[in-house]
C-alpha cells in the first residue's frame, strides 16, 4: 500500500506544480476491500475511513468496473410503445457514487469538480458511434437518470462525518443489483476549493460460493449447465410424480 | 427470506417463487395446461429480467411435463408414435426460435417481441375459448341441438405422406403433425411457454385426435421442445437461471396435484370459461402495458447490462 501511496503522493505532486508545494495529506481505507455476493445478498455497506493533515474537506467516489452501454429510447409506432433510437456509449461505469463533507459546490468551483470528474452530471461518456452533439447530450443524460433510478448511480451526495479535526468516516451503500467487478474507492482532499492531494483504494464486488460457481458454470461450459439444467428438471418432474403413482 | 438469483442477478424472495409457482402449478392442474403462458408474464412483472424469465420458464417446463407425461402414461393416454412425429416440427421449430430470439435481443426489440406475441396469441386463443364455452354452456340449455359431423374432408387429407397412428386411430399426413410442432416450437423458444393452449385444440380440432390421448402426447413433445430450447438458450444466450426454475418446480409440482383434484369437481366447459377470462385478462394487461405512455422513455435493456 505505501508504494501505491507514493505513487499517488508523486502524481499529485506533479499535478499540483508549480502550486504551492505541500504534502498528499490523506490516509483512507476500506472496512472491507470485497463485496461477497452470497445466496442472501440484499444489498452491503462498507466504511470509508481515514484521516487528514490537518483541517481539511473531504470528497470520495466510488466507480464501478467500466463497460460499453447501450440506451434506446421509446416512441409510439402504431399505438405501441417501442425501441426506436439507440447510441452505445463507451467505458460507462457500472456504479457510481459520491460522498462529501460539505456539499460539493461549496467546496469547489463547477470546473474543478468537472476535471475531477466529482458528481453525475460531470461524467463524460462518448459514443461509439458519430452522434451529433444534442443528441449525444439527450442521450448521455438520459443514461444518467436511468442508471440512478436503477439504483447503480446514486443520485444523492453521500454524508462524510469529521469526528474532531482529522478523522472522518463514512459509509457507502450497495444496493442487492451491485454491478460485479473491480471497483475505485478515489479520496480526494479538498483545501481553499481545490483538491490537494488523493489517495485510491481499490474495492472487489464478487460473488461467491454456490452462486459465483453457477454464474461461471454457465458462462464457461454453457453446454454442460444446460445439460445439467434439463437433467435436473427431469428428475424433479420424476421424483414429484412419485408419491402418486397409485392415483 | 430473499434469494439471489445467479443468472437473473436479482434477489427476490425465495417464498412470493415458490408461491408464484404453486399457483401456476395449481391453474395448470386445474386447466390441464402448462400454465407457462401466466408464469413468464408473471416473472417478468416481479423483476425477473424478460430474457431469464422466457429461458427459465421453457427450464421448469422440463421438469412440469415429465411429472404430466409420466401420470398419463401410467393410464395408457400417450400415443409415442404421435408424440415423436411432432417432435421433428418441435425441435426444429425451436432452432429457428431461439435464432429469432437472438436476433431481436441484438435489435433491442426482444421484450416488444414477447409483449407483442403473448398479447396476440392469448387474445385470440380466449376470445375464442370463450365464445367457444359460451355456446356449449347454451347449448346444453336447449336439448336436441345441432351435432357436429364426425368427419369432414378437407384440402389437409389431401397431403402426401399418410401415415397410421394406431394408438389415435388416424391415418393422416405426417406434415401435418410435423407442421404443427414447428409452429409451437417457435412459440416455445420466443415465449418461455410449451405451447398446450396453441397445441392442445389444434390436435382435437385439426388432427382430430381422441381428446383422451391429446394432454399426455402434447406434454411428451413438450419436454423435448422445452430440452431443447432451455439448452439452445444456455449456450447461446447464458440466459438460463437453473435455481430460479427449481424453485418454480417445487412450488409448481405441489399446486398441480391440488389443482387436478380441484379441477375434476368443475364441468369441461365451465373450466374452459374461467381459462378464457384468466388467459383474456393477462392479454389487456400485456396490452395496457405497450400502450401506456412509459415511466421512462429512455430504457438500457437488461441483456448489456452486462
Amino acid at each position: 500500500m505505501s508504494g501505491r501511496r507514493l505513487g499517488l503522493a508523486l502524481a499529485g505532486f506533479l499535478l499540483l506544480l508549480p502550486g504551492p508545494v505541500r504534502a498528499d495529506g490523506v490516509t483512507a481505507d476500506l472496512s472491507s476491500h470485497l463485496i461477497a455476493i452470497t445466496t442472501g445478498f440484499t444489498g452491503a455497506s462498507v466504511v470509508l475511513f481515514g484521516a487528514t493533515d490537518g483541517p481539511a474537506e473531504i470528497i470520495a467516489v466510488v466507480r464501478g468496473p467500466e463497460r460499453d452501454v447501450t440506451i434506446w429510447r421509446k416512441s409510439k409506432i402504431a399505438g405501441i410503445w417501442a425501441n426506436t433510437e439507440a447510441v452505445t456509449f463507451a467505458n460507462v461505469p457500472s456504479f457510481y457514487a459520491v460522498a462529501a463533507s460539505r456539499p460539493i459546490d461549496e467546496l469547489m468551483s463547477p470546473s474543478a469538480a468537472a476535471l475531477h470528474r466529482i458528481g453525475a452530471g460531470n461524467l463524460k461518456f462518448e459514443a461509439r458511434s458519430d452522434v451529433a452533439p444534442d443528441r449525444l447530450r439527450r442521450f448521455s443524460d438520459a443514461l444518467i437518470g436511468v442508471q440512478q433510478r436503477a439504483g447503480v448511480f446514486a443520485a444523492a451526495t453521500g454524508k462524510i462525518a469529521f469526528l474532531g479535526e482529522r478523522l472522518f468516516r463514512t459509509t457507502i451503500s450497495f444496493p442487492a443489483n451491485v454491478p460485479t467487478g473491480a471497483y475505485l474507492v478515489e479520496v480526494f482532499l479538498v483545501r481553499d476549493k481545490d483538491v490537494i492531494g488523493a489517495q485510491t483504494t481499490p474495492l472487489v464486488v464478487s460473488k461467491v460460493g454456490v452462486d459465483a460457481a453457477v454464474f461461471d458454470f454457465a458462462r464457461r461450459s454453457s453446454l454442460a449447465y444446460g445439460a445439467i439444467a434439463v437433467t435436473m428438471a427431469v428428475m424433479a418432474g420424476w421424483f414429484a410424480s412419485l408419491p402418486f403413482r397409485n392415483t | 427470506m430473499d434469494i439471489y438469483l445467479p443468472v437473473a442477478e436479482v434477489s427476490l424472495d425465495i417464498f412470493v417463487l415458490l408461491g408464484l409457482g404453486a399457483a401456476v402449478g395449481f391453474l395448470s392442474g386445474v386447466f390441464g395446461v402448462g400454465g407457462g403462458f401466466l408464469l413468464t408474464p408473471l416473472l417478468i412483472l416481479i423483476g425477473v429480467p424478460p430474457t431469464v424469465a422466457v429461458a427459465s420458464s421453457a427450464n421448469q417446463l422440463v421438469g412440469a411435463s415429465v411429472s404430466g407425461v409420466l401420470a398419463h402414461w401410467r393410464r395408457g393416454h400417450v400415443d409415442f408414435k404421435m408424440g415423436f412425429t411432432l417432435l421433428m416440427g418441435g425441435i426444429a421449430g425451436s432452432i429457428v426460435g431461439v435464432w429469432l430470439f437472438t436476433l431481436f435481443a441484438r435489435l433491442g426489440q426482444v421484450e416488444l417481441v414477447i409483449s407483442l406475441c403473448y398479447v396476440v396469441l392469448l387474445g385470440v386463443l380466449g376470445m375464442l375459448m370463450g365464445i367457444e364455452s359460451v355456446r356449449t354452456i347454451l347449448r346444453q340449455r336447449r336439448p336436441g341441438g345441432a351435432r357436429r359431423r364426425l368427419h369432414r374432408h378437407t384440402w389437409m387429407h389431401g397431403l402426401p405422406l399418410k401415415t397410421r397412428f394406431r394408438k389415435s386411430q388416424l391415418y393422416i399426413s405426417a406434415l401435418l403433425p410435423v407442421g404443427l410442432g414447428f409452429v409451437v416450437g417457435i412459440l416455445s423458444a420466443v415465449m418461455g411457454i410449451g405451447g398446450g393452449f396453441v397445441m392442445v385444440p389444434a390436435m382435437i380440432y385439426t388432427l382430430g385426435m381422441p381428446t383422451s390421448m391429446v394432454p399426455g402426447t402434447s406434454l411428451l413433445q413438450i419436454i423435448f421442445v422445452a430440452a431443447n430450447v432451455t439448452i439452445l438458450q444456455a449456450v447461446t444466450n447464458h440466459t438460463v437461471d437453473a435455481v430460479l426454475a427449481l424453485l418454480l418446480l417445487v412450488g409448481g409440482v405441489l399446486g398441480a396435484q391440488f389443482g387436478t383434484r380441484f379441477g375434476t369437481r368443475l364441468r369441461g366447459e365451465q373450466l374452459r370459461f374461467l381459462l378464457a377470462v384468466l388467459v383474456i385478462a393477462v392479454a389487456a394487461k400485456l396490452a395496457r402495458d405497450l400502450t401506456l405512455h412509459p415511466a421512462d422513455l429512455f430504457v438500457i435493456p437488461s441483456d448489456n447490462r452486462g
